[in-house]
This record gives C-alpha cells, sequence and structure tokens, in this order.
C-alpha cells in the first residue's frame, strides 16, 4: 500500500482524543504546519504535545492550543507563545519543562528503545525534584525518562515514496529524532519523488520509520506561513 | 560614573567578550548581549554552533535571508564554509559532551562563586529553559555578560543567587559594563576594569566578595 496521500484527514486518521502527539520544529522552522492545520480541524482533545514550543500566539500549534484541544505540553521553551503562560495561569493546561538538550535525548532514547539515561543537564536544579539522582565517578546526574509517543508529526525537504527523508537546513531539529519515538510517523515534506532518486548517502531519516506522506500545503516562507 | 545607553552598555560588554576568543575554537552563543558577540569577532577559525542544528553559523545579508535557516533566538542567519547541520539531539550531544569550546551566556544573577541564574523568576510562571542547563554542564568554557545591576540600580553579582539557579557549575568569567571577573576557585577575581570607570563605583555596586 502507497504511504503517499494527498488526503490531509486520511494522514491524520490515526490521531485520537488522548494520544501522546510528537511535533517536530523550533517555532514554526521545520514544524509541520499543513498537518498542524489539519489537527485543528479534526475533532480530537485532551492531547499530549511534545514539541520545542508551543507555536506562536495564534500560530502553528498556538491555533491548537487556542482551541483547548491541548491537555499538556512538555517542551523546553514556552516562552515564545504568549498565550501559553495565560492558559497555564488559569489551570487550562498541563506544562512539562524539559532543558532543551533532555527533550532531545529523551526522544532519541525513546526511539532506540531505551527506558531513559541519566544526564548531569538540570543536576542540583529546581528542574531535577522528583528526579532519581545518582553519582557516577564523582559526579551527580539525574535519571530522564525516554519519550515514546502515540503518532510524530514531523517536517522534512524531500521524501522518496518508500519514505526515505532528507531535511532542509535548520528546519531538520526535532524532526528526525521525532521519527524515531512515535508508533505512526506522519510527514510532510515539499517534493516527493521515486525511490533511488535520493542519494543513499544523504538520506537522514531511512523509510522504515515512516507511515505516511503528504506533500505541505503551507510553508514558512520570509513572508510568514503561506498556502502553497 | 558611566553613562551609557543600554544599546551602548551591550555593545561595549559584546566587544569585550570577542577580544576574550582565541581561535581555533567553538563558540555557542545565547540571546541577547552574547548575540551581539558575533559582530566583533575578527578570526576566522573562530566558529559558531547554534543548538537548533547549525555549526557554522556567519552573518547574513537582507536579500540572502532564507526562513529556515536561523540561530537560537530564531533570527536568520548564514551559513560559513565548512558548516555542517545535525539533529538537535546530535546538537545537544556536542554541548553535553563536552566539545564546545566556550558558551557565552546572559544571566539574571551571578553569585560570588560564580553559580549563575538566568532562566526562571520567582512567583512567575517557569515557561522557558531552552539550552541554557544543557551548555551549562557541557561547555568547556562558560563566559557570562549582563549588565551590573539591575533597573532599580541592585547589584547582579549576589553573595547568594535568589532566583532558581541554572547549574551548580561555576562560570568561567563574567562580563559587564563595569568590570571583568574571573572565578579562580569558586571565588571572583577582578581582571579589568572597564575604561572610565573606577574600582570604588564597582565595590559600590558589587554585593558579591570578590579580590582584586
Amino acid at each position: 500500500m502507497s504511504k503517499v496521500t494527498s488526503d490531509i484527514q486520511a494522514a491524520l486518521a490515526c490521531v485520537e482524543s488522548g494520544d501522546i502527539v510528537l511535533v517536530g520544529g523550533f517555532g514554526l522552522i521545520g514544524a509541520p504546519l499543513s498537518l498542524i492545520e489539519g489537527l485543528t480541524e479534526k475533532d480530537v482533545t485532551d492531547l499530549t504535545i511534545v514539541s520545542n514550543n508551543l507555536g506562536e500566539s495564534g500560530k502553528g500549534l498556538g491555533i491548537l492550543l487556542n482551541q483547548n484541544k491541548i491537555k499538556k505540553g512538555i517542551g523546553s521553551y514556552f516562552t515564545s507563545n504568549r498565550d501559553v503562560g495565560d492558559k497555564y495561569q488559569k489551570g487550562e493546561i498541563e506544562l512539562e519543562l524539559l532543558p532543551q538538550g533532555t527533550l532531545a535525548e529523551s526522544l532519541r532514547a525513546g526511539g532506540a528503545g531505551l527506558g531513559g539515561y541519566y544526564t548531569t543537564t538540570g543536576a542540583g536544579t529546581d528542574l531535577a525534584k522528583g528526579k532519581e539522582e545518582r553519582e557516577i565517578d564523582g559526579v551527580t546526574y539525574i535519571f530522564e525518562k525516554a519519550i515514546r509517543a502515540d503518532v510524530a508529526l514531523i517536517r522534512a525537504h524531500k521524501a522518496d515514496t518508500l519514505g526515505n527523508l532528507v531535511y532542509y537546513k535548520t528546519a531538520r531539529n526535532f524532526n528526525p529524532l521525532m521519527a524515531t519515538a512515535a508508533k505512526k510517523v506522519i510527514v510532510e515534506v515539499d517534493e516527493i519523488v521515486e525511490p533511488g532518486e535520493l542519494n543513499p548517502e544523504e538520506i537522514v531519516t531511512p523509510f522504515l520509520y515512516v507511515d505516511t506522506i503528504i506533500k505541505a500545503q503551507q510553508v514558512l516562507t520570509k513572508e510568514g506561513v503561506m498556502n502553497r | 560614573m558611566t553613562t551609557l545607553s543600554k544599546t551602548e552598555m551591550q555593545h561595549l560588554i559584546a566587544k569585550r567578550v570577542a577580544a576574550e576568543l582565541k581561535g581555533p575554537c567553538v563558540v555557542n552563543l545565547g540571546i541577547g548581549i552574547p548575540t551581539l558577540v558575533a559582530e566583533y569577532m575578527e578570526a576566522a577559525d573562530i566558529y559558531m554552533h547554534t543548538e537548533n542544528g547549525l555549526l557554522g553559523v556567519t552573518d547574513v545579508e537582507e536579500a540572502d535571508i532564507d526562513p529556515n535557516l536561523v540561530n537560537a533566538g530564531k533570527l536568520p542567519v548564514g551559513e560559513a564554509i565548512g558548516a555542517s547541520y545535525f539533529n538537535s539531539s546530535d546538537s545537544f550531544a556536542m554541548i553535553r559532551g563536552g566539545h564546545v569550546d566556550v558558551a557565552i551566556l546572559g544571566a539574571l544573577q551571578v553569585d560570588q562563586t560564580g553559580v549563575i541564574a538566568n532562566w526562571a523568576v520567582p512567583g512567575k510562571n517557569i515557561m522557558g529553559v531552552g539550552g541554557a542547563m544543557d551548555l551549562l554542564v557541557g561547555a568547556k568554557k562558560v563566559f557570562v555578560t549582563m549588565s551590573h545591576t539591575s533597573k532599580d540600580g541592585s547589584s547582579k553579582l549576589l553573595k547568594t543567587c535568589t532566583y532558581p539557579i541554572t547549574s551548580t557549575r561555576n562560570v568561567d568569567m563574567i562580563f559587564t559594563e563595569l568590570a571583568v571577573f574571573e572565578v579562580v576557585d569558586k571565588q571572583l577575581r577582578l581582571v579589568e576594569l572597564m575604561p572610565g570607570v573606577t574600582i570604588e563605583e564597582v565595590r559600590a555596586k558589587t554585593e558579591a566578595d570578590f579580590v582584586h
């Protein structure tokens, strides 16, 4: 069966209320904007969103936030969307703040089948509260759990129809990690090509991680988010 | 007494930090004053790392701006010769694994042992930490840039931080518009007064103990 579809809602059919959803991107850069918009049109609620930020005010994941579809956010920098603070203040969203390197490494660990790992990052700070501490060779580490999810929504530059992916500049960020850490992986891309057209040396995400491919309908331009 | 505008003060600090960097080295610049340091770097063998996935950051002309090529502050940047892209986990492996030579960070407070607070303010929602904690544990050297005092005139170099600390690690150097400090054996050592600044002024505006 082909992984390629042109129907956003068909691509998102596996997303259910209560799911843990990984969403790629560093702010809007490398965020799967078309899939996020598709999610805003879908009747789902109580989502746990794992993403570095929750979009910007009224953009990207910020739309989903304003629709009250997000129960919990796990990320490193919510400051970029002022609406997150307002929702949190009103008790309308739970937040889990992780150092950015921990967010990335927890996804990597989840994708690699690990339960978690020890890191020095955050040890001795407020973010270590409630986390196991362990001394290794005289250095204090804290235990961080791996992150695994139901669905990953990611953005790549090109896909072949098998699902091999290449990325573009700093739009890569969390996307290749998220591709490994969810049961279902849905990717939106600028271009879909035939197998063999991508140089095997340059493929960043091998096809076995990817379930569904769709061509991006929204792109980030100098002037902001535009429909293609 | 020195009277500088905020911008002048930031540039003064940035220029002084840049003079401290000797190539070849890999430097990660934080948001704020650290970003300005790039304007004053002269050596060709100083490479800039940005945690969102690029080693080899350079400035960019307006006409060449690419919305998908940004630094950690989401500002447009360019791609230097010899640059490479990588995912966020590889990027933080470089940081946490001790492969980045210098991190230049802003701070809200520094204590007299060189421990800093730069990610949260008590009584406000804690909304972001980004890569600050990773850079503090992993960079070979950490340089802090900040204004010497807060808006109300109180010292930002304190005996003890009153804000939540970012790491138990002691930073290596602190640069303000008044002075440069080194941290040696968990003690602040004033190594330089900025032009026109007297030791009396620094003493009057510094709560932390320091040696001179």
